[in-house]
């Protein structure tokens, strides 16, 4: 799969990318805040919306998923996320409700997290030259 | 209950291709069918919740997977002890089959649960739970502690990948970033 | 019975690849194999004949649930298994870079 990182895939997967995407974050987001009523949650919401971007990142190649998503924000979110969680699961707050507050909390760390390490095994998975040591 | 028998039945069959197979590309499909087996199958068992979670994570699992494994696999080699390391591990699997038959033995059949903390789950849910979905506010209200665990170990993966992708020794090319 | 006993049939079968493959991607597709069957066998125990899913709905009765307890507990290991299984694709690429190889025969020089 040498050179098929950087460009990408062909014009008719881009296209359907294009057009599904906004759905497929769409679905994530419903299977988040209806926790609480159907089957679902924070967890598969928040696996969905890293599948989005994925998918991204699979049919663009790399290098321009990269520059639209920057991932140092993606980052800095999931830590947000995993930092309220804990201070929610702890303490508990009278005026936040929970059961909109802990499923998008969830949703922060799993989509942006395993998002985040799709990242990081895509870019050191073809790095440099392998050397005999 | 035939459902569950030939789901299982198919996932056995998907393991053993998976593996078997000299090639690491039809392994990773094989687990692939084992894992969407393993969805309908929760999906049989009443587990809405869980079908809908094991089918993403095993998408996810197989992306994963094949970005790894564009190789084949090693060839078969019967060398040094081959015959005496293959019998003794099928004795130990035989042993340990047998001994879980006279332990299950002791179980309620298969059907009728002992639902000694769940009948007061249940009860209290519809009280004051706040949520239709029993597993939902099983999950948020009663065992938050486990789930601040499950976002403890997910969150220390995500931070040890990231740890494993920077760069290594001086003067070794590549990383994540910066 | 017969239920229990094949998941623990696929249990073992996912532990002999475990066991006796020497390369690493087939020893991660065991260790998944493993986490399937436990999981499998967690909620084949809270299964409850002629019972519906765990969700309030108006005019249902809510004695014939399944038991929604080993269902929250295998929620969460399934989120573990696969930061499980990513850890381990994460380690063996990194392995890959340093001895060209995925045989665990020949991964056997400690420093570095």
């Amino acid at each position: 799969m040498g050179n098929n990182e950087t460009r990408g895939m062909t014009v008719i997967v881009k296209t359907i990318t294009r057009l599904t995407l906004g759905f497929i974050l769409l679905y994530g987001i419903y299977i988040t805040l209806n926790g609480h009523v159907s089957p679902g949650g924070g967890f598969a919401g928040g696996v969905i919306i890293a599948l989005a971007f994925m998918h991204i990142m699979l049919a663009f190649g790399k290098e321009e998923a990269l520059k639209r998503l920057r991932v140092s924000r993606l980052r800095i979110l999931a830590g947000a996320g995993a930092l309220i969680f804990l201070i929610l699961a702890v303490r508990p707050c009278g005026f936040i409700d929970y059961s909109v507050a802990l499923p998008l909390c969830e949703m922060a760390v799993v989509g942006f997290g395993i998002f985040a390490i799709f990242t990081a095994l895509v870019l050191i998975s073809k790095t440099g030259k392998y050397k005999e040591d | 209950m035939t459902e569950i028998h030939v789901l299982l039945l198919f996932m056995i069959a998907a393991a053993v291709i998976a593996v078997e197979a000299k090639d690491l590309m039809s392994s990773v499909i094989s687990v692939g069918a084992v894992g969407i087996g393993l969805s309908i199958a929760f999906l049989v068992l009443k587990a809405p919740d869980l079908a809908i979670m094991q089918l993403v994570v095993e998408i996810v699992s197989l992306v994963i997977l094949i970005r790894a494994t564009a190789r084949s696999d090693i060839p078969f080699s019967a060398s040094g002890r081959w015959a005496f390391n293959t019998s003794a591990t099928i004795f130990f699997l035989a042993v340990f089959l047998a001994s879980a038959y006279l332990v299950l033995k002791d179980l309620p059949p298969f059907g009728s649960p002992i639902m000694g903390i769940s009948t007061a789950y249940i009860e209290e849910a519809l009280a004051h739970g706040g949520a239709s979905n029993v597993v939902a506010s099983v999950t948020l209200k009663y065992r938050l502690l486990d789930t601040l665990g499950e976002m403890t170990v997910l969150f220390t993966a995500v931070v040890g990948i990231l740890a494993l992708a920077r760069k290594g020794r001086q003067g070794k090319e590549g990383g994540y970033g910066k | 019975m017969s239920e229990y006993m094949l998941c623990l049939v696929l249990f073992s079968v996912g532990l002999y690849c475990v066991l006796r493959k020497r390369n690493i991607i087939k020893i991660i597709i065991g260790i998944g194999i493993m986490d399937y069957a436990a999981n499998l066998f967690f909620v084949l125990i809270g299964y409850r004949d002629q019972g519906r899913a765990p969700v309030f709905a108006q005019d249902q009765a809510i004695r014939n649930m399944v038991d929604p307890l080993p269902q929250a507990v295998v929620l969460t290991s399934i989120v573990i298994g696969l930061a499980m299984t990513l850890l381990l694709v994460a380690v063996a690429i990194r392995i890959y870079e340093k001895y060209e190889t995925f045989d665990i025969t020949k991964i056997n020089k400690l420093k570095g």
